[in-house]
């Protein structure tokens, strides 16, 4: 018999119809993984890269080396966060639905990876967002309302106009304009903490990308440039098991882990459970000090799942099975830290249930004042001549001619 | 017959490839178990297999790359990009491999791929999935670059160059997908089966690539055209009443300058009209031919219409796209001027 090639396709392990099956994820016990100095050489934790760092376990106790000790008000600051970011994402998804506007992504499932890794983080740190991280503009305080009206682009728009909704940007707050285009926020982070770097200053960029996305070469340009420079700089990929419908083995995940990209580059990689709002703000803070003493980049693979569709242009119960999330061994990050708090003795249901009424309520009143600055449909609406402004700086003369070649067409001449 | 929009006339042509030519593999992000994001691998992974209709990783380069090895190794692959927008991390392998392959080799490798991509705006995408960057690749030499404008001719021309032993860039105009559109976002959309074009038969036959199509013949003026604008200029011509010649120009590369430059030698007036930006465009391409093979029958400058020379906006759409408004005004100016 003769030895022959066959063409591999990497396994799903369950479609529509199926039981949900996590069989595949390499779970750790909370508390077991230990956790280096954080001037360890990347050679000596590799471990990190291939097991889960947890630090809440099945009883909702925070246990184990990576227990980040917050006080009580931290962690309840974590959870307004979290649930106001689902609050206002559920509330989003309805209006879209509605026809007010034209598209809509939530970060359903995924808001302990933004909300704990921004509070562990500077104001002045430099953030190089995807299109799923929405809980870094609560944390770092942008208005709800200025969210509210990049989504209608209306006349207070933030984009004035020319971005799809969620292609937020914030210069003042140090969070990066959002591309649409995936994975080429992460070199450009690397980049960022290079020039920080090379300006002597103490800031670091942190950066975020999907597993589907590391696909891109952009993901492996940014792991060199990170690794030759040693670049102030933590890379994210978010394995949320799911690029569209296709699970994330097409992304090379049944092979190694996306953490255990990091250490082929000589980077230190850390897979960490993404739904476990202390183990995400413990590593963030290990890989922050590698970053801020002189260590170089951290790859950090944040564990987690999209409970939620792709986009309001896609339905996943065409490609896997309904109740998948409820099956996923993880858990849901809001769901452990509101139990986490309540088995501390500093939080119930009844004050969860009136925070959720009193931000719907919030996102309710804020989306009010939001349309009366104009919607797609209604007035008042931006100028359409603003679509020839910051092509450049200076606009050129065929800009302007085309901007006039516009006014009279829409004065019918 | 059957009555097929754009998407089953697609599907209808890659299945009928992959059922005849053992050679044909289809690949792409979400193209298999789901479909694609647009439904037009629907079907194609269940009937065919995960080896030859295949999900791949989220890496336009990678996709484009492993084409063309695919291809050199024989075999006939249709990459699908999700949006023309995202072309670009394969645009190397594009124009620096895939269209230099056969020319840098002396004719001994060539890649066979056909590269499918929905492109054009008009559909609230935004700056990522509106672009029609056809002028970018009808630029370098060595690709065939086709748009096709209705259901008949996007299957007929994607047999066609499935089976075409160069590379060739399908660029599928996603705004006319389920139905032709005439430039009136207010207006219910229309299904194909009310266009004569909607009519597309079940089984095998092409649509030559190189050909221009005269979709309506006429003899005030002739306006050159392709893709979602063929509908939309038919519509600005029929509301001047206007005895409008208009010519789908259907391939770019290599142009049908016979079709389009014997129009405007008979009718001496010609509007070129495409959705893409205007500058260094491929309207640029068009009048600059025009103009050397009719000039002495002109009665008129040529004039372009085209997208502004801006970025995509999300919510300026229907003031950035051409409409009939637009074609309308240069059709006006044209035909005024002695």
């Amino acid at each position: 018999m003769v030895a022959q090639s066959r063409l591999y396709v990497p396994k799903t392990p369950a479609r529509p119809g199926d039981a949900p099956d996590f069989s595949y994820l390499k779970l750790s016990p909370a508390g077991k993984i230990a956790r280096p100095d954080a001037g360890a050489p990347a050679s000596e934790v590799r471990y990190l890269s291939e097991g889960l760092v947890r630090v809440l376990d099945d009883e909702h106790r925070a246990v184990g080396p990576w227990h980040p000790h917050l006080d009580v008000a931290d962690l309840q600051v974590g959870l307004r966060h979290m649930l106001l970011t689902r609050v206002f994402d559920d509330r989003m998804q309805r209006i879209q639905r509605s026809g007010k506007i034209s598209f809509y992504m939530r970060s359903y499932g995924e808001e302990a990876v933004s909300i704990a890794m921004a509070m562990a983080l500077r104001p002045s740190d430099m953030l190089f967002p995807s299109y799923r991280n929405q809980g870094l503009y609560f944390v770092r305080g942008r208005p709800m309302l200025d969210l509210m009206c990049q989504l209608l682009s209306n006349t207070r728009d933030m984009c004035k106009g020319r971005q799809l909704p969620v292609m937020y940007h914030w210069r003042d707050g140090n969070i990066f304009s959002i591309s649409g285009n995936l994975a080429t926020q992460f070199p450009q982070a690397v980049g960022w903490a290079m020039g920080a770097a090379i300006k002597g200053q103490d800031a670091i960029a942190v950066s975020w990308l999907g597993e589907g996305s590391s696909a891109e070469a952009d993901f492996h340009h940014a792991l060199l440039f990170a690794s030759v420079y040693k670049a102030p700089v933590i890379l994210c990929v978010v394995n949320n098991q799911w690029a569209i419908s296709t699970f994330q083995g097409h992304a090379g995940g049944e092979r190694q882990t996306f953490a255990a990209r990091g250490p082929g580059y000589g980077i230190a990689g850390v897979r960490v459970d993404g739904n476990d709002f202390l183990a995400v703000h413990a590593v963030t803070q290990w890989a922050a000090e590698r970053a801020r003493t002189g260590q170089g980049p951290t790859l950090i693979e944040h564990v987690t799942y999209r409970a939620a569709a792709h986009s309001t242009s896609d339905d996943p119960a065409r490609y896997r099975p309904k109740d998948d999330y409820q099956k996923f061994p993880l858990g849901d990050p809001v769901e452990r830290l509101k139990n986490h708090l309540i088995a501390l003795g500093e939080w119930s249901d009844e004050r969860h249930k009136s925070l959720t009424a009193e931000f719907e309520e919030l996102v309710a009143r804020t989306w009010k004042e939001a349309v009366s600055y104009g919607t797609l449909t209604d007035l008042p609406r931006l100028d359409p001549g603003l679509m020839f402004e910051d092509v450049f700086k200076e606009m050129p003369e065929h800009l302007r001619r085309q901007a006039a070649e516009l006014r009279d067409e829409m004065a019918g001449n | 017959m059957a009555q097929m929009n754009m998407i089953q006339a697609l599907n209808s042509a890659m299945d009928i490839k992959l059922g005849q030519d053992p050679s044909v593999v289809v690949l792409g992000e979400d193209i298999g178990y789901f479909g694609g994001v647009f439904r037009v691998t629907d079907g194609l992974q269940r009937k065919y297999g995960e080896s030859r209709v295949m999900d791949t990783p989220i890496a336009e380069g990678g996709i484009i790359a492993a084409a063309i090895g695919m291809a050199v190794n024989g075999l006939r692959p249709v990459a699908e990009i999700q949006f023309a927008d995202y072309i670009y991390p394969g645009y190397d392998q594009i124009v620096s491999e895939l269209a230099r392959i056969r020319y840098r080799s002396a004719g001994e490798f060539s890649a066979p791929v056909t590269v499918r991509t929905p492109c054009g705006g008009g559909i609230r995408g935004g700056q990522t999935h509106s672009q029609s960057p056809e002028a970018l690749f009808a630029h370098v030499a060595g690709l065939k670059v086709v748009m096709p404008s209705n259901p008949y001719d996007a299957k007929g021309l994607l047999i066609a160059a499935i089976e075409d032993d160069d590379p060739v860039i399908y660029f599928e105009p996603k705004r006319i997908y389920n139905g032709p559109f005439d430039g009136d976002p207010h207006k219910p959309a229309v299904p194909w089966s009310t266009h004569p074009k909607g009519a597309v038969p079940d089984g095998h036959y092409t649509v030559p690539i190189g050909k221009s199509e005269i979709v309506r013949p006429g003899n005030d003026l002739t306006v050159v055209t392709y893709g979602t604008m063929v509908h939309v200029s038919d519509a600005a011509a029929r509301s001047l009443g206007l005895d409008a010649e208009i010519i789908d120009v259907r391939t770019m590369v290599p142009l049908d300058t016979d079709t389009i430059c014997g129009s405007v030698a008979r009718t001496g007036r010609c509007v070129v009209v495409h959705e893409a930006t205007r500058f260094a465009g491929l309207g640029a391409e068009l009048s600059a031919t025009i103009q050397e093979n009719c000039f002495w029958n002109l009665e008129a400058p040529i004039l372009r219409v085209a997208g502004w020379d801006t970025p995509y906006p999300h919510a300026f759409e229907w003031e950035y796209f051409p409409g009939q408004a637009r074609v309308a005004k240069a059709l006006k100016t044209v035909m005024e001027a002695s």
